[in-house]
């Protein structure tokens, strides 16, 4: 069977533009909340008075924290033809830790666009390269993504 | 906090310890909330049989966590995680266990630090690695 391929100029033009960065407050509510989101009871997430005596001197958020912070506006939108998405997978770089009070900017950029026939059908693969800069202009990470999507069909 | 892992503790091929979690469905409502994913297949059944799924499913980026988890359990407060990579290969759903293990596959010394690598993964009650990944991280050393 051949597949029509679903991506456009306008989806390959977008590809390497920078989205506008939106600054996160990070409250420490926010990361304990997260932490117990996730199961996480290593006290350098939970409880400020045990990570007072540790090396980082304070709560600091679990490498994953910044799943749950919010990237700029795309200033190029690419939007998938279909309905259901799922998430490919994620390759992260850390370099600083990130603690209460922090702000952190956060940008995205589709570095990559193609596509391939899976078990579900045509897949379209999107991915993305997330940037987190805090206050002091320090890059504390890097997240690439990729993120998946298919039609599903009408037979079930 | 467990105790910390030296540099020189660390053998090429030696297991680091698994971590078992047991996803609820509350679990993945609570990691909605706490992440702001509120994409349905992960809590609306409906929602995720329509999407052709068998049962609502963990949240890639919950089981991305978990295998975060693994690494700075073991690593422990000294430890530095420097990447982690994680693939979704496979879904998980709640309601039974997963376990989150690695195994240590090279370790060396790059610009006065001492650098592990590991291959990580989550798998099933039954053994099925749905979420392979790999992760670099920095040990301290016995002085």
């Amino acid at each position: 069977m051949t597949q029509e391929s679903v991506i456009t100029d306008e989806m390959r033009a977008a590809v390497g533009v920078e989205s506008e960065v939106y600054v996160n407050d990070v409250e420490k509510g926010a990361i304990i909340k997260f932490a117990q989101a996730i199961g996480d009871t290593n006290p350098i997430y939970n409880d400020e008075e045990a990570a007072r005596q540790s090396r980082y001197g304070g709560i600091v958020a679990p490498p994953t924290f910044f799943r749950s912070l919010h990237s700029g506006k795309m200033k190029v939108d690419v939007s998938s033809p279909y309905t259901a998405n799922l998430d490919g997978g994620s390759e992260w770089e850390y370099y600083e830790p990130v603690r209460p009070g922090d702000r952190i900017g956060v940008s995205t950029k589709i570095s990559n666009i193609f596509e391939r026939p899976g078990r579900l059908g045509n897949m379209l693969f999107i991915q993305r390269e997330t940037k987190y800069v805090n206050q002091f202009g320090t890059t504390v990470a890097i997240q690439r993504t990729t993120g998946i999507s298919y039609q599903p069909s009408d037979d079930n | 906090m467990a105790e910390q892992v030296y540099f020189e503790d660390v053998q090429e091929g030696m297991d680091i310890p698994t971590l078992r979690k047991d996803p609820t469905t509350q679990q993945l409502v609570k990691y909605a909330g706490a992440s702001g994913d509120y994409y349905q297949i992960h809590y609306d059944l409906n929602y995720a049989k329509n999407n052709n799924l068998p049962d609502v499913i963990l949240h890639g980026a919950l089981k991305n966590a978990f295998l975060g988890q693994v690494m700075t359990d073991w690593i422990g407060e000294w430890g530095t995680l420097k990447k982690l990579s994680v693939q979704y290969r496979g879904m998980d759903v709640p309601g039974t266990p997963v376990f989150a293990k690695g195994v240590v596959k090279k370790k060396y010394q790059q610009d006065d630090e001492n650098i592990v690598e590991c291959e990580i993964w989550l798998e099933t009650h039954e053994g099925q690695r749905t979420t392979p990944g790999y992760a670099v991280a920095a040990l301290p050393e016995r002085d």
